[in-house]
């Protein structure tokens, strides 16, 4: 998949139609992807055409050039700093309960720009796909992506297509990278914790990394856990307008929550004492947990943040967290200690005890009873 | 969570704590030394760091974390014959997550997955012959591993294989059993010991009675304990209260789980299916006899080691290794030479730092804060380990 040149402002109904660039549309015939739709010639442009520019369709994909051009002023309006970030998705099964891979790979790339305080403008989109794919499963998760593209306002620019020998991949792995502009108001730094500021987090914790588990079967449980995937630049603005001197914020992705807290004790050299009773965990994943052996503070979320507040802005920063969706179950869980130990995250326990929260090493393994 | 939030009562533990502080204070004064109580069970162990158990004891008392974390104290031997039939042509390994890690001479199932072996995570043995039906060309094993509260699920799949015809899965039957391995912690010579807290999931296939002849002829206290923080803490009180009087009983604190006479059912599977090893080898702790478990002979065309070659070479614990002091609770994890240098949950040298359930990887998790209060104590006064228990002898 080629593209092209953008203004900033690229409207969702195609200014620059895929009958300016080409003389006739392709059309995607067969309904299984083959390595023929990966190969450069008429069945890749077929794929390109019908299914992916059909999806994302905006003025800078639609003129199929090799690369997205942006003009330096239009950025420039939006901030002082250009933010870049990419993430590949690989996930099994790649459709589960509250979302999908594509779904994932917009979010997880707006996510990697939106806490860093940028606003995300533009994302590519690279495709590893595993020859034999319905090109129906394709379809569905391209659109997953445009839809989700569309609700967080970004637009997928360029991209790129590969298919490969069946079990060279499993099924379809997706990059995206993305580009964001920081307003000139925002200094976020993973350094910047201080002794007293507060850690937010903005709902329930653990649900992606339970739900995926679960999707893969194996435990034949039923349960109504949902991923949490979700955008959450939207969140992150409405935090950062209520407390604008908030140090840090970041999702917690696979490691989850534990690592977020630990890579911030590391880095500002301090400690960090989190309170399990106000930490909060729904009670379908804390017994999916309590079943496998797991620790939620280690599930992989797609839709939380971990955010730095200094002690005197966290009423207004969980205020107006609350009055977002995404936002409704923030919590205050815990702060930075005075004189803790530099890069200890302790937790005290619901039961009156004090542990470590270390790193994961290694994966998380169901213990064995 | 209801059936679960009951059991982590803050404020019942408070009680708790304070009636335990009182008994154990007055213990270590006629003692001259902490009250010492050993919890056998893995899973004791983790639920102690976990829930910050060890931090809210008073320091009159202190647990010695015991042997019975079945992924620690399998040789490495073992797990080298295990890799090895794993990367035989045409085989499927299958077991347990935390088993996967464990490190072999050369390498663990993880990594032997990752070289190409196909090594399957299951959650049941019954999965594994699920797998073994589905893939009739190819050689299904289990890898089997635990104390006798894994065994009857085990044993059970064999007869189920049995019961449908299923020629091609076997097992490598890595089972022990606890009895005989308290029984080498109480005669050990470098051990100091007040009583016990006995494993409940065991105890739940095997019952109460087997424990008596620890209240016989050690004279030393057991209850067995459930998992949840407030059990623990109740097992603890129980314990120190037998020792306030001078009694040495067994007691069971988790009878919501545990019948006296253990589940009849699981039993018979075992009987049925299983025999003793004369002679099994655990890590940290030597040959023990009798604590491992094979297939008979009526099973035997189930048993992996007859189905397939193995290197079967004993492979000695790396010398710097304190494993088995460790697991005697004659020293502590952080005492050892390597703990927390050379031997990390990344890089385990030893045993007890491969799974969570080991005390020094639980150690190295939660367990910091404790660790330096204790070194600060430490440095101050070093207790002596005392060479016998005085009653052992008797």
């Amino acid at each position: 998949m080629n593209v092209v040149e953008t203004n900033l402002h690229v409207p969702s109904n195609s200014e620059t139609p895929i009958e300016s660039t080409r003389l006739r549309q392709g059309k995607l015939v067969s309904s299984v992807i083959t390595l023929a739709h990966g190969g450069g010639g008429k069945a890749m442009r077929d794929l390109i055409d019908d299914v992916f520019i059909n999806a994302f369709s905006n003025s800078s994909l639609n003129t199929l050039e090799d690369q997205a051009r942006f003009q330096l002023s239009d950025l420039a309006q939006y901030g002082d700093r250009l933010a870049m970030t990419t993430d590949s998705y690989v996930i099994d099964p790649i459709f589960f309960p509250g979302g999908d891979i594509g779904k994932l790979a917009i979010c997880g790339t707006v996510n990697d720009l939106a806490v860093g305080g940028a606003k995300p403008l533009y994302l590519t989109c690279a495709m590893i796909i595993e020859e034999g794919m319905q090109v129906s499963t394709l379809r569905q998760i391209v659109q997953s992506m445009a839809d989700t593209a569309k609700a967080a306002g970004v637009f997928i620019v360029t991209g790129d297509t590969k298919v490969v020998e069946r079990g060279s991949c499993d099924k379809i792995f997706i990059n995206t990278a993305g580009i964001g502009v920081i307003n000139q108001g925002y200094q976020l730094g993973v350094h910047k914790a201080q002794a007293h500021d507060r850690i937010l987090v903005n709902g329930y914790l653990g649900d992606h990394g339970a739900a995926i588990l679960n999707a893969r079967g194996d435990m034949h449980l039923s349960s109504p856990i949902e991923s949490d995937c979700a955008p959450l630049h939207e969140l992150i603005e409405v935090l950062l307008k209520a407390a604008p001197n908030t140090r840090f914020i970041r999702d917690a992705t696979r490691g989850g929550i534990a690592s977020v807290l630990n890579e911030i004790a590391e880095a500002s050299r301090c400690g960090i004492e989190i309170r399990e009773t106000d930490t909060p965990i729904r009670n379908e994943v804390k017994g999916f947990c309590e079943i496998l052996g797991l620790d939620p503070l280690y599930l992989a979320n797609e839709g939380k943040l971990v955010a730095v507040v200094p002690a005197d802005e966290t009423a207004a920063a969980l205020t107006a967290m609350r009055t977002h969706p995404l936002g409704r179950d923030a919590a205050d869980i815990g702060y930075v200690l005075e004189d803790g130990r530099a890069g200890r995250v302790h937790m005290q326990t619901s039961f009156g005890g004090k542990r470590i929260v270390d790193m994961l090493v290694g994966e998380q393994l169901p213990r064995i009873c | 969570m209801k059936y679960v939030d009951e059991f982590r009562d803050p404020e019942m533990a408070k009680v708790l704590l304070k009636e335990i502080t009182k008994i154990s204070d007055t213990l270590a004064k006629n003692l001259k030394r902490p009250v010492y109580i050993m919890e056998v069970c893995g899973g004791h162990t983790h639920s102690i760091f976990r829930y910050g158990i060890e931090n809210m004891l008073p320091d009159s008392l202190e647990l010695i974390h015991g042997p019975g974390c079945p992924v620690c104290v399998l040789p490495m031997g073992r797990v080298d014959d295990c890799v090895a039939i794993a990367e035989q042509e045409n085989v499927i390994m299958t077991t347990f997550g935390d088993a996967m890690r464990v490190p072999g001479s050369k390498r663990s199932l993880l990594q032997a997955k990752a070289l190409g072996a196909d090594v399957r995570m299951v959650y049941s043995p019954l999965d594994a012959l699920t797998i073994a039906k589905k893939n009739p060309d190819k050689e299904v094993v289990f890898f089997g591993l635990g104390f006798e509260t894994t065994m009857p699920s085990t044993a059970l799949t064999v007869l189920k294989a049995e019961a449908d015809g299923i020629k091609n899965f076997s097992l490598f039957c890595n089972h022990i059993t606890i009895i005989p391995t308290i029984k080498a912690v109480l005669d050990s010579p470098d051990l100091q010991l007040d009583g016990f807290l006995g494993p409940g999931h065991v105890s739940m296939v095997i019952g109460n009675q087997p424990y008596n002849f620890i209240a016989e002829h050690y004279h030393r206290p057991v209850v067995v304990a459930g998992f949840e923080p407030l059990d623990i803490l109740q097992s603890l009180w129980m314990v120190l209260a037998q020792l306030n009087l001078g009694e040495a009983r067994i007691e069971n604190q988790y009878k919501r789980v545990v019948p006296e006479r253990g589940n009849k059912m699981a039993l018979t599977a075992i009987s049925r299916v299983f025999e003793l090893r004369q002679f099994f080898e655990w890590r940290g702790l030597g040959s023990i006899d009798n604590s491992g478990v094979q297939l008979n002979a009526q099973y035997a065309a189930y048993d992996a080691e007859k189905k397939f070659v193995t290197p079967s070479v004993v492979i000695a614990d790396p010398k710097s290794c304190q494993c088995g002091e460790v697991l005697k609770g004659a020293i502590k994890p952080w005492q050892c030479k390597v703990y927390g240098k050379a031997c990390t949950p990344e890089t385990p040298l030893g045993a007890l730092m491969v799974s969570s359930e080991g005390a020094c990887a639980a150690y190295f998790q939660y367990g910091g804060a404790r660790i330096e209060n204790m070194q600060a104590k430490q440095s101050q006064k070093i207790i002596p380990i005392q060479p016998v228990i005085e009653e052992a002898s008797l």
